[in-house]
């Protein structure tokens, strides 16, 4: 997300504004569920009835989407498409890429219409852009301050072995 | 690139298998799934043909378990190996981490290894990456059948930099998670030193 080399990095004060911004646009847009998905297929957040659904899934195909149609874009000229909407008989899925660097994924049903969705994901979207450029900014300050080495800076070959015990 | 989640205490790494076609790379994730626990792993997803090639990708999550108190998961994909799935191929390759390259060892394999290194070193170029500066494992596979090539041809031709290579067998399982657990650490060594 910032540039191939360094990693995408989450912090509990971001990741609690993101949140309240989704849990708004899920009320406002009266839909079932919401989640947020960085271009990788990694989950960064997720509100609403997700009890019954696999999320880390979800995240990894919705990603494998969006690179797809974003390849198909690029073959017909477009820079890529920005809005994806596939209807199903009862739910549907309106997926927007936000501020080119994540992807919004909305699950809806007949208690929303899509005219109401796209309007509140646009609000929606602003904010939440505003979110991610903040964080991109802190991340590179973090980095060239020689401090993203993070939790790993001091595991040892033992750490690792274990995980694989 | 990987994803450092401080909310959640996770730390999220891409693994890519790369390799031709029918290399084994598919197993490879199928044998990983059948041996890991039921709470290490999440479901399975491959996109493929009718016949069972691979025509997207695989897709298989992994959560090991914890360093220093952070949730350590590895997201593993395949690529498809045909040679005319390469615009998918680049797709899968962003944000990769690390790279396991999965030869098939039959000889008269020889030139689809050397043609499809080359095409995984081009497509990362592409977009920045150097295979020298990623965490990269060799595995050479298929070595149950009697047509391969030896070892030390497959290294001169494919691994002359002598990166961590294993022989296996990923329809039985053997060599598999060695070498899922040689690319791990080349990336946990990674983080360690702060270059990703
Ligand atoms: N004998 C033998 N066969 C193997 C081995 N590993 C895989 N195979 C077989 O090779 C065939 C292709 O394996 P896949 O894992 O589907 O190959 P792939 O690399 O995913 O192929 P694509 O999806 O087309 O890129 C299957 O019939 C496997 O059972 C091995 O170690 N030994
Ligand atoms: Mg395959």
């Amino acid at each position: 997300m910032f540039g191939p080399q360094s990693p995408f990095v989450m912090y509990d004060e971001e990741l609690k504004s993101i949140t309240a911004v989704i849990e708004k646009l899920r009320r406002e847009s009266n839909s079932k569920v919401i989640f947020l998905v960085d271009k990788n297929g990694q989950l960064i957040a997720s509100v609403g009835e997700t009890g019954h659904l696999d999320t880390t899934s979800l995240a990894s195909l919705t990603a494998g989407n969006i690179a797809a149609t974003g390849g198909l874009a690029k073959l017909i000229g477009e820079k890529e498409f920005s809005i994806l909407f596939h209807e199903g008989e009862k739910d549907n899925l309106h997926i927007s890429i936000v501020g080119g660097r994540v992807i919004l994924v909305v699950i809806f049903d007949q208690r929303s219409s899509l005219g109401l969705v796209r309007l509140r994901v646009k609000r929606a979207s602003q904010e939440l852009d505003q979110i991610f450029a903040d964080l991109a900014r802190k991340t590179a300050e973090v980095e060239k301050s020689g401090g993203l080495r993070g939790p790993f800076a001091e595991i040892t070959d033992d750490d690792i072995d274990n995980l694989f015990r | 690139m990987s994803f450092i989640n401080y909310a959640s205490r996770e730390i999220n790494c891409k693994i890519v298998y790369y390799g031709p076609g029918l290399c084994g790379k598919t197993t490879n994730l199928q044998h990983i799934y059948q041996k890991t626990a039921p709470e290490a792993k999440g479901k399975m997803i491959s996109l493929a043909t009718e016949t069972e090639r691979t025509l997207f990708f695989d897709f298989l999550p992994l959560a090991l378990g914890e360093i220093r108190g952070f949730k350590v998961r590895f997201h593993l994909y395949t690529v498809p190996g045909q040679v005319f799935y390469d615009a998918s191929r680049k797709l899968i390759l962003k944000g990769v981490d690390g790279v396991v390259f999965v030869a098939d060892s039959q000889e008269e394999r020889l030139d689809a290894n050397i043609e499809s290194l080359e095409n995984l070193r081009y497509n990362l170029e592409e977009q920045g990456f150097h295979l020298e500066k990623l965490p990269f494992v060799m595995q050479y596979n298929k070595r149950d059948l009697s047509n391969v090539s030896s070892i030390e041809e497959l290294r001169g031709l494919l691994n002359p930099d002598g990166v961590p290579e294993f022989e296996a067998c990923a329809m039985t399982g053997e060599g598999v998670f060695e070498t899922l657990k040689a690319v791990a650490k080349l990336i946990l060594l990674d983080l360690q030193k702060g270059r990703r």
